[in-house]
């Protein structure tokens, strides 16, 4: 049986960047992610894998190291916390633009602003509609558990690699600071010089071959038709990338009349909420998107004409509910539920709620 | 001396680097980026690091710095070079990297990435141009823009109550523990075109041997930001910018 460890969801994404052959993570220290960096510090990777690990003097420098090391198609990294995230927007927007892979974490904490340094989920426009300038996408992977943080690190690098694209982990004060049990998965090499060269020279700054003129990564195109072409490259990734990614999991849907969406520590609170309904005879289920972007439009499409309503739980003023409603097209009611700033609603609080939207 | 003397290969006096593509620059004549891409292109040539060398370019007039040196190159978010490169030297230590920024680039927007990394001593060459003016957005006032200046953003001249000093960031840079070589050079005529190689080619080798940072300003013209001919404004760079930057070594340890 694998190994199993207890640890904070911060320190799961450390020992995971570890464990899947990751070369670089660049951050700033900000709460409540600050545990991953320090994690790596002890843990000193650079004498056992030989990963790099470096603390910027500001998240904008964190995301153009980061942009940098992409660049050299290395498994590079940084984690932040919401206003952070606001600070990284400028890089992801070339990393995107320049199609370059790598992972951002982002544990988010409520704002606007300088905010809270509570859990919150407020950054889901931010990380599925875009946060930087520009027509682009980011694939956003929300943990609901210290194992999924864990897990989608190594899976992150393998989506960011597939398609050339940042991956972003969107997870949230409670699943970063909560500890759980977490079997730790096989460990994979970092990639050797030899296998760089086969996977990213047609592309990669690793020092121009002799068979190939050198790589320029740029983002910039001045002439409307080249710039045109580019983007409409970029929408047709985007296009596979959601025919192909989405990703979702389900719980006491199949006999639902009322369905729960929710992401991140909030589909787990939603389950609760199901316990509660089914004891008073409410057949009520969750559906969980585990990928916000792409985001799951077939899953729930296919849900919504079995249901007579539809919540959305979020930890927020009602940001994913507009995705939610937007698939719904009028089907079914769509309701919201939300706390800000912070607040963590209990399973009561969410079924109280819920209660009142099916007796209107 | 007939043709045929003439074109033999040991009365050869010049040839364009094999680094340096067969592409038209778009820089305006008498600019000196011209002459600093070539002087680079011949320092990676001479020391045959051309599958070695990594190009960070700015934003700025030379973001296109990529089109005409044939090397493997990364285009920076603007000011952002600095941290790119470090990316870049820690995961590939073997190669040469290197960022070439503008002063608007690299003494103002990109302020904090500069001295950080110089200050971490990171292993890379820093390849400055500083003339004193934004020269792709056009003509507006620089950090380095000297009092009296007149910019698009100066018209009246630039006014230390109204826009601040003119800043010396290479002096700043000399100060910080991780650099190891401080120079500040121009390229306005042969003597100086020979000097600025030589640094560039002890700031390439100093990349190589873990003693951090090596900088290099070159003092520069800009003739359409100047609004003036390639002979006059060397004549101005001459009589204005050279006083207050005054060339030579600032740090060689």
């Amino acid at each position: 049986m694998a190994e199993k460890i207890l640890m904070k969801g911060n320190e799961a994404i450390a020992y995971a960047a570890i464990n899947c052959g990751c070369d670089g993570y660049f951050g700033y220290p900000i709460t409540p992610q600050s545990e991953v960096m320090e994690t790596l510090m002890l843990e000193k990777p650079w004498e056992t894998t030989g990963m790099v690990v470096l603390q910027a003097e500001s998240e904008v420098s964190s995301i153009n190291m980061v942009y940098g090391g992409a660049c050299c198609g290395k498994k590079v990294m940084t984690s932040s916390s919401s206003p952070g995230i606001s600070l990284m927007c400028e890089g992801l927007s070339y990393l995107a633009g320049c199609e370059l892979p790598c992972l951002v974490v982002n544990v988010m904490r409520g704002g606007p602003g300088l905010g809270t340094i509570q859990p919150s989920q407020s950054d889901y426009f931010q990380a599925t509609k875009g946060g930087g300038h520009g027509d682009y996408r980011t694939i956003v992977l929300a943990p609901a558990t210290v194992q999924d943080m864990y897990d989608y690190v190594d899976l992150s690098f393998e989506l960011a690699f597939k398609y050339r694209n940042p991956v972003m982990i969107l997870g949230d004060g409670v699943v970063g600071q909560m500890m759980e049990k977490v079997e730790l998965r096989p460990a994979k090499p970092r990639r050797t010089d030899k296998e760089l060269r086969e996977l990213c020279d047609s592309w990669a700054t690793l020092g121009k071959s002799a068979s190939r003129p050198g790589n320029i990564i740029t983002s910039l195109a001045l002439d409307a038709d080249i710039m045109e072409r580019h983007n409409i490259h970029l929408q047709n990734k985007y296009a596979t990338i959601e025919a192909n990614e989405a990703r979702y999991e389900t719980y006491m849907t199949k006999d639902a009349d009322h369905l729960i969406v929710a992401f991140g520590c909030m589909s787990r609170i939603c389950e609760n909420v199901v316990e509660l309904a089914r004891q008073d005879g409410i057949k009520l289920g969750v559906l969980r998107p585990i990928t916000l972007y792409p985001y799951p439009e077939k899953a729930l499409d296919a849900l919504v004409p079995q249901m007579k309503s539809i919540m959305s739980v979020e930890l927020n003023s009602g940001q994913m509910v507009e995705d939610v409603r937007r698939i719904a097209s009028g089907r079914a009611p769509v309701h919201f539920y939300g706390r800000q700033g912070g607040a963590v609603p209990s399973p009561e609080e969410i079924y109280e709620a819920f209660v009142k939207t099916i007796k209107k | 001396m007939d043709i045929n003397e003439i074109i033999k290969p040991e009365n050869k006096v010049y040839g364009k680097s094999t680094v340096l593509k067969d592409a038209v620059m778009h820089y305006c004549p008498g600019c000196s980026h011209g002459t600093v891409h070539k002087i680079l292109a011949e320092v990676i040539e001479e020391m045959g690091i051309q599958d070695k060398t990594i190009g960070i370019s700015p934003v700025g007039c030379s973001v296109f710095a990529y089109n005409y040196l044939n090397i493997d190159w990364q285009q920076a978010a603007h000011g952002r070079a600095p941290a790119l490169a470090t990316a870049t030297k820690r995961l590939m230590p073997d190669k040469y990297v290197f960022t070439y920024q503008g002063d608007g680039d690299l003494a103002s927007i990109g302020t904090a990435e500069i001295m950080h990394a110089c200050n971490r001593g990171e292993n890379i060459v820093v390849i400055f141009i500083n003339n004193a003016i934004y020269g792709m957005t056009g003509g507006q006032m620089a950090p380095t823009t000297l009092l009296g200046q007149v910019t698009a953003t100066t018209p009246y001249g630039r006014d230390a109550k109204l826009n601040g000093y003119p800043l010396k960031i290479t002096e700043l840079i000399a100060q910080l523990e991780g650099t190891c070589y401080v120079t500040r050079q121009s390229v306005q005529n042969p003597g100086a075109v020979r000097r600025a190689k030589r640094a560039i080619q002890k700031a390439f080798e100093n990349s190589m041997l873990d003693k951090g940072t090596s900088f290099i300003e070159v003092v520069s013209t800009c003739n359409s930001g100047w609004k003036a001919s390639p002979v006059a404004a060397n004549k101005w760079m001459e009589e204005n910018m050279f006083p207050f930057y005054p060339l030579g070594d600032l740090k060689d340890r």
